[in-house]
C-alpha cells in the first residue's frame, strides 16, 4: 500500500484491471445501484406530512413492532442455540455429528416458501409439533410465536456459521494457560473462552437479527397475517402493493432499506473495530 | 522445591513418546531440557506441568506426590512457546489473571492485586505497556509478560517450553541474560525446554540431553562439553568433523591419510574419531602421528574468528571439515584460499565400532613410549 | 493412568453428553423434522398421485421457468463474481473498499424491498417502464422481471466467496506467472483457477440454490400468472392457498430435494477443501 501512488502511475502487472473494474461497476450500477432510483423518485414525490403519515400508520407501526419483537426473541434465541450448536460441533465427536453439521446449512438451501408451508403444517393444530403443544395449552401457529419459530429456522446458521470458524482457531494454549495459572473451568470459560468468542457471537446474532426482519416467504404461512397482531412490514409492503399504492409501499420499503443498510454498517463497522484490536494495528 | 521424576514414561498411539525415564531436579536449580525435534522434551515438560498425563511412573514436587494431582492445583508457573497471551485482555489484565481466579478465601484484594501487578511490570520492566493489549506488542515484550504472568502466583516451579524460540538473536540474548538474572534474584526451580544449544549451555546449572524419548546425558555444561559420553551428545553439541577410521596395523586410515593413536588395547580397532573445530591445528606438512591433508575450499571471517572449510584431499569424508582460529594465528601461517595443508587434532574423542558407547579422550601429540622428543 | 483428567473445559462426560443430547434433539426437532416432513406430506397419497401432481402442465412450467431463471443466472453472476472478486483483491484504487460493501446489499435488503426496487424502475409508473412500455418491452410480470431479481438477490454469493479466499492467497504467484511470460487466459487458467476451484464451485452451488428457491422478491414481479410467470416456489404458495396442499408439498419436495442435493455437494466440497489445504499443510511441514 506504500507503493499505491507509484502503482497508479505506472503500468499494473497483472492484467485484467480495466475489463474487470468496468465490469463490475457496470454491474453494480445497473443491478444494484439503478433500481434505487425508483424508489427514491417515488418517495420524493410525496410531501413529508404524507411520507410520516403512511410510515406511521397504527397498522404499520403494529407491524414494526410486531416484526422487531419477533426477530428480537428469534436472534436472542439464536444466540444460545446457535452457541450450543457451534460449541458440540468443534468440540466433540459423536455418531452424527457430520449429519448435524449439514443440516446446519439447510435454511439456507431450503427456499423459503417451502419452510414456510412446512413449519405452518408442522405447527398447525393438527400437525406433529402442534398437537402436542396445543395440549400443554400453546398456541404457536397464526400467532406471533409463529413468526418467532419461522425467524428461528431461517437464521439460525448465521450464529453458527460466523462463531463456528472462530471456535476452531480458537488456541488450545490459552485454555491450558488459564489453567497452570489456577483456574477452574467454569473460570476459564467465561473468562477466557467466552470474550474471545464474544464478537463473533455478538456479529451472528446481529446478522440473525438483520435477517429476521427482513424474512418473509417463511413467516407468512405461518404467521396468520393479523393486522395489528400478526402482520409483519414486509408483508405490510406486499400488501399496500396489491392496493395499488406504490407510494405508500415505497414508503415503508425505504424505511426497511434504510433500518437494515444502517445495521449492516453498524455491523461492519463494530466487526472492524474489534477485528483491529485483536490483530494489532 | 525439588522436583523427582521416577519411571516416567507416554505413549502417542504407537509413538513412544517417553521411554522409561527418571530425573531429579534440585531446589532452585535451573534445569534445560536439550533435544532435536521429537526427542520428547517438551512431552516431559508437558507432564511436569500436569498438563499431560504420563502413562506410567510418579512426580513428586518435595516430598509430596503429585501424579494424580490437576494441573490447576500443580501451581507451576508455564510459559507458553507461543506466549498464549489472553488476547482479549490488557497486559495488566493478563498478569492478574491467576490471582482473580484464586478462591475466594485466598484471593488477594482489588487493592493488593493491583499492586501486585505493578510490581511484576516492574519486575519485568514493562510498567508502561500496562493498558495496552498484546497484538501491540513485540515478541520480546510478549515474552515477558507471559513470564510475569506465571510468576504472579508465586510458584514455586517454573517451566517454559521454548522460551525464546519465536525471536531474533539479539533480543534472545538480552532475554536470557535477563531470565538467568531474575532466576538468581527470586530462587524458582525451573525447567526449560530448548533445542539450541548455546542457550541451554549459557541458562542451565545442568542440561538434560534427550533423543528419541530418552536422557542422553545429564550434566553441568561445563562437564557436558569436555566429557560427551555418546555420539548423540557429540554430534548436537555440534560443529564437529568426523574422522572414518579404518585401524590397519599401529594406525587408523582413511584413503591416503592416517592417524595414530596412543598405544591402548581399546584403541586397535575400526571407529570413529570425533574432532572440534576450534581443537584442530594446521601446518603445512605433515608429521608421523598424523597426516590429514586438506584442500583449503573457503575461508569466512566471522566475528574474532576465521572459520575455515576444508575438503579432504586423497581421503573421504560425508561433510567438509571446518576449523577456527583466530585472525592472528591465521595470518602467521600465511594461509589462502585453494591452498593445501596438513591437519592435527590437538585433541580428539574416539568411539570403537565395538565396545562401549562412551568414548575415549585423546590428545596429540603424545610422547610415543620409547621416545624422548615429540617426534614431529 | 486413565484417571488423568482431560485437560478441556467441558470435557466433563456429564456435561458433554448432555449438550450434546441438547443439541441433538433441537436440531432434529428444528432442522430434520421439518425436512422430513416435506416429504411426508408430499407421499401422503402415494407415488402415483404425487407423480401426478407433478406433471400438471402448470407444474411443468413452472419446473422449467425456474430452471432457466437459474441457468441464467449462475453464469452472469459467476462471471461478475469473479471479475468483482479480481479487481478488489488485485488491485489498488480509491473506491474499492466502498465496492465490497456495496456487495454485501442483497444479503441485507428484505427480498421483498428488492422486488419493490425492480417494480418501481422497471413497472409501468416508473421512469425506465415508461419508455419500455413505449416500445413495447415488457419487463414487469414476466421472465426478465424474474430473472432480473434473481440476479439482484444471488449476485453476492460468489464474490463473498471468493474475495477472502483470493486476499488471503496474495497476487505473487500471479505475479510470478507474468514474469515468466504468461498470458491473461494462461494466467487464469493455469494459476488463478486452481486455487479458487472449490470456493468458486461453492459459491456456484450457493447461487444456485438462492435461484431456485427465491420467493418474496420474485413473487413481487411476477404478477403470479399460472402457467407464464410462475416459479416453482410461486406454485407452491398458489397452490397451498387454494388448499391443495398434498399438491404443494409435491412441488415442494422437488425443491426440498435440490436443497439436499446443495447441502450434499457443500459437504462435499468443503471435505476437498480440506483436504487440499491440509495436504499444503503437511507440505509445508516437511519443508521445515
Amino acid at each position: 500500500m506504500i507503493f499505491n501512488n507509484g502503482r497508479l502511475r505506472h503500468k499494473r502487472v497483472l492484467p485484467g484491471f480495466t475489463i474487470s473494474l468496468g465490469v463490475s461497476l457496470l454491474f453494480v450500477s445497473l443491478i444494484l445501484l439503478l433500481p434505487t432510483t425508483g424508489l427514491i423518485m417515488q418517495t420524493s414525490s410525496m410531501s413529508l406530512s404524507e411520507y410520516w403519515g403512511v410510515i406511521t400508520d397504527p397498522r404499520v407501526l403494529a407491524s414494526y413492532r410486531v416484526t422487531i419483537l419477533s426477530a428480537l426473541a428469534a436472534s436472542l434465541f439464536n444466540c444460545f442455540f446457535g452457541l450450543l450448536l457451534a460449541w458440540v460441533l468443534v468440540r466433540y465427536e459423536f455418531p452424527g455429528k457430520r449429519i448435524l453439521d449439514a443440516l446446519v446449512d439447510l435454511p439456507f438451501a431450503l427456499p423459503t416458501a417451502v419452510a414456510g408451508i412446512t413449519l405452518a403444517t408442522l405447527y398447525a393444530e393438527n400437525g406433529q409439533i402442534g398437537s402436542v403443544l396445543a395440549e400443554l395449552g400453546i398456541k404457536v401457529a397464526y400467532t406471533p410465536l409463529g413468526i418467532v419459530v419461522a425467524m428461528i429456522f431461517t437464521s439460525i446458521p448465521f450464529v453458527v456459521r460466523t462463531v463456528q470458524p472462530v471456535l476452531e482457531e480458537l488456541s488450545h494454549d490459552e485454555e491450558e494457560a488459564g489453567m497452570t495459572l489456577g483456574a477452574s473451568d467454569r473460570a476459564v470459560f467465561w473468562r477466557i473462552i467466552l470474550p474471545s468468542l464474544w464478537p463473533a457471537l455478538m456479529v451472528g446474532t446481529a446478522l440473525s437479527f438483520t435477517r429476521s426482519l427482513g424474512e418473509f416467504g417463511a413467516v407468512i404461512f405461518i404467521a396468520g397475517n393479523m393486522p395489528y397482531i400478526s402482520e409483519i412490514t414486509s408483508l405490510m409492503i406486499f400488501v399496500r402493493l396489491q392496493e395499488f399504492d406504490f407510494a405508500g409501499a415505497s414508503a415503508i420499503a425505504s424505511v426497511v432499506l434504510m433500518t437494515s443498510l444502517l445495521l449492516l454498517l453498524l455491523i461492519n463497522l463494530w466487526q472492524a473495530r474489534y477485528l483491529r484490536r485483536i490483530h494489532g494495528r | 522445591m525439588s522436583i523427582r521424576l521416577t519411571n516416567i514414561s507416554k505413549k502417542f498411539g504407537k509413538f513412544q513418546a517417553l521411554s522409561p525415564l527418571d530425573l531429579d531436579i534440585q531446589e532452585g536449580e535451573m534445569i534445560g531440557l536439550l533435544g532435536p525435534s521429537g526427542s520428547g522434551k517438551t512431552t516431559l515438560l508437558r507432564i511436569i506441568a500436569g498438563l499431560e498425563g504420563a502413562d506410567s511412573g510418579n512426580i513428586y514436587f518435595g516430598d509430596r506426590d503429585v501424579t494424580q494431582v490437576h494441573v490447576r492445583e500443580r501451581r507451576v508457573g508455564f510459559v507458553f512457546q507461543n506466549y498464549a497471551l489472553f488476547r482479549h485482555m490488557t497486559v495488566a489484565d493478563n498478569v492478574a489473571f491467576g490471582l482473580e481466579v484464586m478462591s475466594k478465601k485466598q484471593k488477594p484484594s482489588a487493592a493488593e492485586i493491583r499492586k501486585r501487578v505493578t510490581q511484576l511490570l516492574e519486575i519485568v520492566q514493562l510498567g508502561h505497556l500496562a493498558q495496552r493489549y498484546p497484538e501491540q506488542l513485540s515478541g520480546g515484550q510478549k515474552q515477558r509478560i507471559a513470564l510475569a504472568r506465571a510468576l504472579a502466583t508465586q510458584p514455586e516451579v517454573l517451566l517454559l517450553d521454548e522460551p525464546f524460540g519465536a525471536l531474533d538473536a539479539k533480543v534472545r540474548k538480552e532475554l536470557r541474560r535477563w531470565l538467568r538474572s531474575l532466576h538468581e534474584e527470586l530462587k524458582f526451580t525451573s525447567v526449560f525446554v530448548t533445542h539450541d544449544q548455546d542457550e541451554a549451555l549459557e541458562l542451565s546449572d545442568r542440561v538434560v540431553v534427550m533423543s528419541n524419548g530418552h536422557i542422553e546425558q545429564i550434566n553441568t555444561p561445563a562437564e557436558l562439553y569436555s566429557h560427551p559420553n555418546s555420539r548423540f551428545v557429540f554430534d548436537f553439541l555440534g560443529n564437529v568433523n568426523v574422522f572414518e577410521a579404518s585401524w590397519q596395523q599401529k594406525r587408523w586410515e582413511n584413503g591416503q591419510a592416517f592417524l595414530t593413536p596412543p598405544e591402548q588395547q581399546a584403541l586397535q580397532q575400526d571407529g570413529v574419531l570425533y574432532v572440534r573445530s576450534h581443537e584442530l591445528s594446521l601446518s603445512n606438512k605433515p608429521n608421523s602421528q598424523a597426516n590429514l591433508p586438506f584442500d583449503i575450499v573457503a575461508m569466512t571471517p566471522i566475528g574474532a574468528e576465521v572459520r575455515l572449510e576444508l575438503a579432504p584431499h586423497g581421503w573421504h569424508s560425508e561433510e567438509l571439515w571446518e576449523a577456527k582460529f583466530t585472525h592472528h594465528n591465521l595470518h602467521e601461517l600465511g594461509l589462502q584460499k585453494g591452498s593445501m595443508v596438513y591437519a592435527t587434532p590437538r585433541t580428539g574423542y574416539f568411539f570403537g565400532a565395538q565396545g562401549e558407547s562412551s568414548p575415549t579422550r585423546l590428545s596429540w601429540p603424545f610422547l610415543a613410549p620409547g621416545s624422548l622428543a615429540f617426534d614431529i | 493412568m486413565n484417571s488423568f483428567k482431560p485437560l478441556r473445559v467441558g470435557e466433563a462426560p456429564l456435561i458433554k453428553w448432555s449438550l450434546i443430547t441438547l443439541a441433538v434433539f433441537l436440531g432434529l426437532l428444528l432442522l430434520l423434522l421439518p425436512l422430513v416432513s416435506i416429504f411426508q406430506q408430499a407421499f401422503v397419497g402415494g407415488w402415483e398421485r404425487y407423480i401426478g401432481h407433478l406433471t400438471q402442465p402448470d407444474s411443468l412450467h413452472a419446473i422449467g421457468l425456474t430452471l432457466m431463471v437459474a441457468a441464467l443466472t449462475v453464469p452472469i453472476n459467476l462471471v461478475f463474481g469473479i471479475m468483482l472478486a479480481w479487481s478488489v483483491t488485485r488491485f489498488e484504487y480509491p473506491g474499492r473498499k466502498l465496492l465490497i460493501t456495496l456487495i454485501d446489499i442483497p444479503f441485507a435488503v428484505s427480498p421483498v424491498v428488492a422486488g419493490l426496487l425492480y417494480l418501481l424502475l422497471y413497472g409501468n409508473s416508473g421512469w425506465l417502464g415508461e419508455w419500455l412500455y413505449e416500445h413495447d418491452l415488457q419487463i414487469m410480470f414476466a421472465w426478465p422481471g424474474i430473472l432480473l431479481v434473481t440476479i439482484f438477490v444471488t449476485c453476492p454469493f460468489v464474490a463473498r466467496e471468493l474475495i477472502p479466499l483470493m486476499q488471503q492467497q496474495g497476487a505473487s504467484e500471479e505475479e510470478a506467472a507474468v514474469i515468466l511470460g504468461a498470458s491473461w487466459w494462461q494466467l487464469f487458467r493455469r494459476v488463478t483457477l486452481p486455487n479458487i476451484k472449490w470456493a468458486l464451485i461453492y459459491g456456484v452451488i450457493l447461487t444456485n440454490a438462492r435461484a431456485v428457491g427465491e420467493f418474496g422478491a420474485v413473487a413481487v414481479v411476477s404478477g403470479n400468472i399460472r402457467g407464464e410467470t410462475n416459479t416453482l416456489p410461486l406454485h407452491v404458495q398458489l397452490l397451498y392457498e387454494d388448499y391443495q396442499a398434498e399438491a404443494a408439498f409435491a412441488s415442494a419436495s422437488l425443491l426440498a430435494l435440490i436443497a439436499l442435493v446443495t447441502l450434499m455437494l457443500k459437504a462435499v466440497v468443503e471435505w476437498r477443501q480440506q483436504r487440499s489445504l491440509s495436504a499444503n499443510d503437511n507440505k509445508e511441514q516437511s519443508q521445515l
